[in-house]
């Protein structure tokens, strides 16, 4: 078999122009806060991308900056600010003040955003929860709708299913056709994957078809649902990627003071985003000793499992 | 997080800590967490899946008990973390995330925050995650589980439990805060227990845990 006829490894400026256009609704940020798709999110910004309907649990800085960078007409989250150190300044001057526009908000819970990709994921409309009954979000959130259960008294949220036109997804590793294996929490990204018309994969490693089938049980994401591979290590920096690099928290909280001015976030946009044309230049700018600093410094593989027959 | 550690280092040795990224964990991470999916928290963790196969659990009522922080909380226990003010602005905080799940789905839910008049509202102006509604029998008509609810608020100053008529009171109070702190720093008519109790000062094992779970005083400062 001809690995290239198979192939779906595109850079990201390829994969972003091809299959993320203006007026797309995206899911990133699956895993929360593990494997962020940073890279393709900045390649989004500097292919000046507008009015995408950013979809995702809790994302992070993610959706901060892309908001601040103008990107978003529309965010459907569960949770938008800065883990570790709190509120997102550019999604709240959006909301607040219109800068640099206004965007509307569309908030889940981590839970029913989860079912909604779910419901996608199986094909049916929607599913029940007891989840956000007495919540104010139904107020907000259309998608939310209580109703009473047809095989009972109970009442219930259905959730209606939620089919993002592209996910884009990091994974440790990936075959050239887009067979992906991941490890540690999964968040949304399984449902995401099959939810999702679309399908990007940014893998840390690309490696042959026989690694995959070597353990099916990782194969989290199959090739065929797959649009595209890009090969970007250290794609999700400052995000951790488990088995590769850590998170790295400083980056977190110097986003944070840096962005919490309209004109220091333009400076930090220029400085980490649109003066540096791929991630192969973000990382000489944040450099080696900070790199090596996040690289994973105790092994810890799993135990070998026996697939023969 | 770090009620987690603690909780199995005295008196809950066989708990399991579950965290909504899809990890399960029955030792906490042995270093100290800035968000549940740093990789410390998936190293040696007991199940790594995805957010439904630890919702679920939520859902069915399995979940013992859920802890949350909240930007305002009022006396009948409901979290609002989706919209502020400050100066008479309306502020954008993050949003639920899990919290709304939590605080519909947990068996029982603790609350913790910081003791101020612009934190304990009489009335949020969101409900983000959902309390006691507006007292006895509100979680019930809006079709919440039966076994579910909010347990306690832990302040900066005192511990609130919550009455059968679905309001919180202060139960206890922490050494060195008088009645009177309370009161002016409560957005409503605090009511006090009959057997008002000290909150009891953590042990020394306590503070030695706790030191050794976050010696940087990343999340316990002051």
């Amino acid at each position: 078999m001809s690995v290239a006829a198979h192939s779906k490894l595109v850079s990201m400026s390829q994969a972003i122009a091809e299959h993320v256009p203006t007026g797309s609704s995206v899911l990133m940020g699956a895993e929360l806060e593990q494997m962020i798709p940073f890279s393709a999110g900045h390649e989004i910004i500097r292919q000046g991308r507008r009015e995408l309907t950013l979809i995702g649990p809790i994302s992070d800085m993610l959706f901060d900056l892309m908001i601040g960078a103008g990107c978003v007409s529309r965010v459907m989250a569960a949770w938008v600010g800065n883990a570790s150190v709190g509120v997102g300044y550019c999604f709240r001057r959006a909301v607040e003040q219109g800068i640099p526009h206004a965007i509307e908000t569309v908030d889940y819970t981590n839970f029913t955003l989860a079912m909604a990709l779910h419901a996608a994921a199986l094909g049916v409309p929607f599913l029940p929860t007891y989840a956000a009954l007495g919540s104010d979000l139904l107020q907000s959130n259309s998608n939310l709708s209580e109703f009473k259960s047809p095989v009972g008294e109970d009442r219930l949220i259905a959730v209606q299913a939620l089919r993002p036109d592209v996910a884009i997804l990091p994974v440790q590793r990936a075959d050239a056709a887009g067979n992906s294996h991941l490890w540690g929490n999964f968040g949304v990204a399984i449902d995401g994957a099959r939810a999702s018309r679309k399908v990007i994969v940014v893998a840390e490693e690309i490696v042959p078809p026989e690694v995959i089938s070597s353990d099916p049980n990782r194969t989290l994401i199959p090739g065929f649902l797959v649009t595209a591979v890009v090969h970007e290590p250290w794609g999700a920096h400052p995000a951790p990627m488990q088995g590769y690099y850590g998170r790295d928290h400083a980056f977190f909280a110097e986003y944070h003071e840096e962005s919490r001015k309209a004109e220091d976030f333009d400076r930090w946009l220029e400085c980490w985003v649109l003066n540096l044309p791929s991630r192969a230049e973000y990382m000489v700018k944040l450099g080696s000793t900070r790199s090596a600093d996040l690289k994973v410094r105790n092994h810890a593989y799993t135990a070998p499992a026996d697939f023969g027959f | 997080m770090i009620a987690f550690a603690l909780a199995k280092r005295t008196h809950a040795p066989r708990a399991t800590g579950l965290f909504e990224n899809g990890i399960m964990r029955d030792e906490p991470a042995s270093t100290l967490l800035y968000t549940m999916g740093d990789p410390s928290n998936l190293f040696q963790a007991t199940f790594c899946g995805d957010m439904i196969s630890v919702m679920s659990l939520l859902q069915q009522g399995r979940v013992n008990v859920g802890f949350l922080g909240a930007a305002e909380v009022d006396r009948f226990g409901n979290l609002n973390t989706t919209w502020g003010s400050r100066n008479g602005q309306r502020v954008r905080l993050p949003g639920s995330g899990g919290a709304c799940d939590i605080a519909c789905l947990a068996q029982r839910t603790v609350v913790i925050l910081a003791h101020e008049t612009q934190r304990l509202v009489a009335r949020v102006k969101h409900i983000t995650s959902p309390g006691n509604g507006d007292g006895a029998g509100w979680r019930s008509e809006q079709g919440l589980p039966a076994h579910s609810g909010p347990s306690a608020i832990i302040t900066t100053m005192g511990v609130f439990r919550f009455g059968p008529d679905g309001e919180a009171f202060l139960a206890s109070i922490h050494p060195g805060i008088s009645l009177q702190e309370v009161a002016k720093n409560t957005g409503w008519t605090t009511r006090v227990a009959d057997d008002l109790v000290p909150t009891p000062v953590p042990t020394e094992d306590d503070l030695a845990a706790l030191r050794e779970i976050d010696p940087s005083h990343f999340w316990t400062k002051a």
